[in-house]
């Protein structure tokens, strides 16, 4: 087996194809999984019962179970219902609810963090529910709690290759797209895994670098 | 201090116009349990407007749950409370006393400012917007008057020159100054002071102990304060009121109570103090 420099300036078309389909993904995903997650951790503080139970069962049923099922059941078993999305849109989705699941962990955890004080003191100036969460209690809790979503970011990274199971060609998908029609493995592989930590590394950089800006 | 060269002296504007001796808190047999330790027992006492008021007694005899039922922060389990004639946690419907909803509440607390023994301040704001926090959002008072309103007290409180510091930049004593002046933004015609001075370095006591003496002496703000100061009780205070076990054993001025106190608990509590 010998690296073949021209088999890696074949695959250069499909891999660019790949990389953007990767980091849409990511980007979107994390999107969704960061807005998401908050709705889920503020819902499941409710004092209404029925908001937060059908959260928590919801949140838990996801978290425990495989993202391939519930790919499989957003892509397959949804439009039987009539709900059609693009292979990309349904990936992205995918991804993002369910790492909104684990998201709404760090956040829970984030706002249990924050000092029984500073809920005192909000309530001692009669500031609206609005405010309190907004200006003083949310602020503090998601700044503490920005390395730990960092890391689902680089978890989600690692899990988009997941998407090409619904047809979603990213990274990876293109590899071994190029791979079946062209018997050549070694090379795509290679430079596929290569980007993944030239993806993550990054990631995990930018992360460090808001968690210094932020924390106080 | 500082106080002393502002000459816009604005704290006239905590001048209470009916400070006619009327009253301002009232209790009205308060019980307060948790679990089976009952803190406050069938307790009445009221203070009145513009008096300067201080609960002393051993710890775990209840001084700091009144504090705390005032600003709402825990709830009674039997009997009311008055602010100014209103019920705070109660209105009146039909007749009946039923508990108030959180807008009846809010607007009978906004009367009563609050200094906690921690601070408390929101460590993501600027000294300024702490203070302008509740002010804005919760008065509705313009930005322009919101600050003009904080710079002033920032020079009340001897900080003028901290607006833009973040609080964790601030020794402890500055930061119960600012506190100080977070509360008195609000106007409140109740100050609640709770410890303030128990969690300072003691060099930095003194600072935040002149303050509050420059705010009771030169205001006619209401004040109900907890504290292990007794000098400092001595000088503000007007009444003094003992505490033990959930009731009150001993009142009056704090001549009287310090220096001929009646109740053998009081001269115990006392000596182990002094």
């Amino acid at each position: 087996m010998e690296w073949d420099w021209s088999k890696v300036g074949d695959f250069m078309p499909a891999f660019r194809d790949g990389v953007l389909v990767t980091l849409q993904a990511l980007l979107l995903g994390s999107l969704i999984a960061f807005g998401l997650g908050l709705v889920w951790a503020l819902a499941q503080r409710s004092e209404l019962k029925a908001v937060r139970w059908p959260v928590t069962v919801f949140t838990e049923f996801v978290r425990n179970t495989p993202l391939l099922v519930q790919l499989f059941f957003l892509y397959y078993v949804l439009p039987e219902w009539g709900v059609t999305f693009s292979a990309l849109t349904t990936g992205v989705i995918g991804l993002g609810l369910h790492y909104s699941t684990y998201t709404a962990e760090v956040y829970r955890a984030g706002i249990d963090g924050v000092p029984r004080g500073q809920w005192e003191a909000a309530k001692a100036l009669s500031l609206p529910r609005t405010r309190t969460w907004g200006a003083v209690i949310l602020p503090q809790a998601i700044r503490r709690v920005v390395p730990a979503l960092g890391n689902y970011v680089v978890a989600m990274l690692k899990d988009s290759p997941m998407i090409a199971t619904i047809g979603v060609l990213e990274m990876l998908g293109e590899a071994r797209q190029f791979g079946s029609q062209t018997f050549v493995m070694t090379e795509p592989i290679t430079i596929v895994g290569i980007a993944f930590i030239l993806i993550a590394y990054p990631a995990s950089l930018l992360m460090r670098a808001l968690e210094r800006r932020l924390v106080r | 201090m500082s106080a002393d060269s502002n000459p816009g002296n604005h704290t006239t504007e905590h001048t209470n116009p009916t400070a006619d001796g009327r009253e301002l808190i009232r209790f009205d047999k308060v019980t307060k349990r948790f679990g089976d330790n009952t803190v406050l027992d069938n307790l009445d006492f009221t203070v009145a407007a513009g008096k300067h008021v201080t609960l002393i007694g051993p710890s775990g005899s209840g001084k700091t749950t009144i504090l705390r039922l005032l600003m709402t922060l825990l709830k009674v389990d039997e009997g009311t409370i008055r602010v100014d004639g209103d019920y705070l946690t109660h209105e009146e419907k039909g007749g009946k006393l039923v508990p108030a909803g959180e807008r009846h509440t809010r607007e009978v607390r906004k009367k009563i400012g609050m200094v906690f023994q921690q601070f408390n301040l929101f460590p993501n704001m600027k000294v300024l917007r702490n203070i302008m926090e509740a002010p804005v959002h919760v008065l509705g008072l313009g930005k322009d008057e919101a600050e003009q309103r904080a710079r002033e007290l920032l020079d009340l409180v001897g900080l003028g020159d901290r607006c833009d510091a973040y609080p964790t930049q601030l020794s402890g004593g500055q930061q119960q100054r600012v506190a100080i002046a977070r509360a008195l933004a609000m106007r409140p015609q109740v100050l609640l002071l709770d410890e303030v001075t128990s969690a300072l370095d003691p060099e930095l006591v003194a600072g935040v102990l002149d303050v509050l003496r420059d705010i009771a002496h030169t205001t006619d703000i209401t004040m109900l304060c907890v504290t292990h100061e007794m000098n400092f009780a001595r000088d503000i205070s007007d009444d003094v009121l003992m505490f033990d076990a959930g009731r009150v054993i001993e009142s009056g001025s704090p001549d009287k109570i310090f220096s001929d106190p009646e109740h053998e608990r009081t001269r115990e509590f006392l000596s182990a103090v002094l």
